[in-house]
């Protein structure tokens, strides 16, 4: 991909990014006031809560693609600060390969957490 | 030589803070950048500390111990605090790079407008957003969780 293609990519991950984390956040640091998907009530951290999101199909879907989104952008914007330090075309390049692979790692384990955890026993 | 004269004129992490004299818009620069790698480091605890619940039940309820600690709870402000900042800065420099709320162009006649100027208003309204959220955020962590 050319440079303008990833940087396009970066900021409508951006966008992905605003959506879903802004959910994600109401979700998980609003409860309080809002308690949206938090079913049993109270924290949206306690186990029911938890698990009747995790098994919902329409949160593991946005789960993986906001990881996605979040790994992509945020390891973008991480190796553009490195890049502006000012290293040489070989070890941008290096730099490159070990962000992409790093990112791959992370996401195949929150990916695998988040189809796996559907087959969980519900009951505490 | 060739990559000395490419950066001529950079001066490193020491740029964020002393860059150029662009007032409060090298600041939120700066914090956006901030803000980034400290959501980041914080994400990629997070997907090992919520892949936990794959383990079940049991597992689950030592991480939430683990997390019941207060310095956990001062880190979940600041995460909250860096993503309202970053997120509603992140959406101000979307619109500005897509040319919206930089004013229309103008012939450059004495006194210049700078485009700065221009976006001052949509600055102010992002960051009084970004407050508001975090004041609301902060209460409901402190007070209400």
């Amino acid at each position: 991909m050319n440079k303008s293609g990833s940087w396009i990519f970066f900021i409508i991950a951006g966008v992905v990014i605003f959506v879903l984390l802004g959910l994600h956040m109401m979700i998980q640091h609003l409860d309080g006031i809002l308690g949206i998907f938090n079913p049993a009530g109270g924290s949206a951290l306690d186990w029911d809560n938890v698990i009747y999101r995790s098994k919902s199909g329409f949160f593991t879907f946005t789960y993986i693609i906001l990881l996605a989104a979040a790994l992509y952008h945020g390891f973008y914007g991480l190796r553009t600060i490195v890049f502006e330090m000012g290293p040489r075309k070989q070890v941008e390049r290096v730099w490159t390969a070990f962000f992409w692979a790093v990112g791959i790692v992370l996401f195949i384990v929150g990916t695998y957490a988040a189809i796996a955890v559907r087959t969980v026993e519900t009951a505490l | 030589m060739e990559n000395n004269k490419r950066y001529d004129n950079h001066l490193e992490l020491l740029g964020w803070a002393i860059g150029g004299k662009w007032g409060i818009e090298r600041y939120l620069y700066t914090l956006h950048r901030i803000t980034g790698v400290g959501i980041l480091l914080f994400f990629v605890i997070h997907i090992f500390a919520s892949s936990g619940r794959v383990f079940g039940p049991e597992s689950w309820k030592v991480t939430m111990i683990v997390l019941q600690n207060p310095v956990f709870k001062i880190g979940e402000a600041f995460v909250f605090i860096g993503f309202a900042f970053h997120a509603l800065n992140g959406i101000r420099l979307i619109l500005i790079e897509l040319g919206f709320m930089v004013g229309k162009p103008e012939q450059p006649v004495y006194p210049y407008q700078s485009s700065l100027d221009v976006q001052r208003s949509l600055r102010i309204a992002v960051m009084v957003i970004a407050g508001i959220i975090i004041v609301v955020g902060g209460i409901d962590i402190f007070f209400l969780a």
